[in-house]
């Protein structure tokens, strides 16, 4: 279980990016935060963000049509 | 499932940064340049945004954004499952720019797209550093007290300056 969670369904590029690095100001180091997504852009976009971040992508899945992302703050 | 290898391990300390020239204020042409700025600056990287001729609206503190289909060959608008062209004579035409202007604003608010003002907002939250160009502030008659709070003014060289330092330079 992530210790944040954000939705950020419905929501179109860049805003998933804008506020997950948003929320990851609140997540403690080594925490984690999963984030919830229709955008289909958002599984490179969260890829790229992390590799120029340095924050690590645990896990990119699917459910359905929603993007599933986990996020450790490491950066 | 996606590999995440490759985003493992050490703490990256982003010092990469960007500059660029906004010079447009149409609602089409404003949203380039501040998705850009406020991703990059989410990402870590140190954003200058220099605002010149038109662009410079974008800093007024009402926006007014609107869109024409006036040298805008390749516009279409979805409508009904297709796309609707619209024809760089129609914006002769009273009312279309009003009306593409409005549909668009219909589009973006359905698909969960960030309003400029939105986005403006977010940019000055991550500390993206405006410059207003103060040659069009003369040439436009604009105020100080138009333009919201935070963008200094400044010239050229201001921008050159701040260009020379960055990894990426653009010009919208």
């Amino acid at each position: 279980m992530a210790d944040q969670v954000l939705d950020a369904k419905g929501l179109n590029c860049p805003l998933p990016i804008l506020k997950a690095k948003k929320a990851l100001n609140n997540v403690p180091t080594g925490g984690t935060l999963e984030v919830l997504a229709t955008d289909p852009g958002a599984v490179k976009d969260f890829e790229a963000f992390c590799r120029q971040t340095g924050n690590e992508l645990l896990e990119s899945s699917q459910d359905g049509k929603v993007f599933i992302f986990l996020i450790k703050h490491t950066a | 499932m996606t590999d995440a290898s490759a985003t493992t391990g050490e703490t990256v300390e982003n010092t990469k940064s960007m500059a660029m020239i906004v010079s447009k204020g149409s609602l089409d042409w404003a949203y380039p340049p501040f998705i850009l700025a406020t991703t990059a600056a989410a990402m870590g990287q140190k954003v200058t945004m220099f605002f010149t001729f038109y662009g410079l609206t974008l800093l007024k503190k009402k926006l007014d954004l609107g869109v024409s289909t006036l040298g805008n060959p390749a516009m279409s608008m979805p409508m009904m499952g297709m796309h609707m062209v619209m024809p760089n004579l129609m914006g002769m035409i009273p009312g279309v720019d009003g009306m593409a202007s409005g549909m668009m604003k219909g589009l973006i608010k359905k698909k969960g797209i960030a309003s400029i003002e939105e986005l403006r907002d977010a940019a000055i939250e991550s500390d993206v550093s405006m410059i207003a160009c103060q040659m069009t502030m003369d040439l436009f008659e604009y105020k100080r007290d138009d333009l919201i709070d935070g963008p200094e003014l400044g010239g050229a060289a201001t921008f050159i300056e701040a260009a020379n330092k960055s990894d990426i330079s653009l010009f919208i």
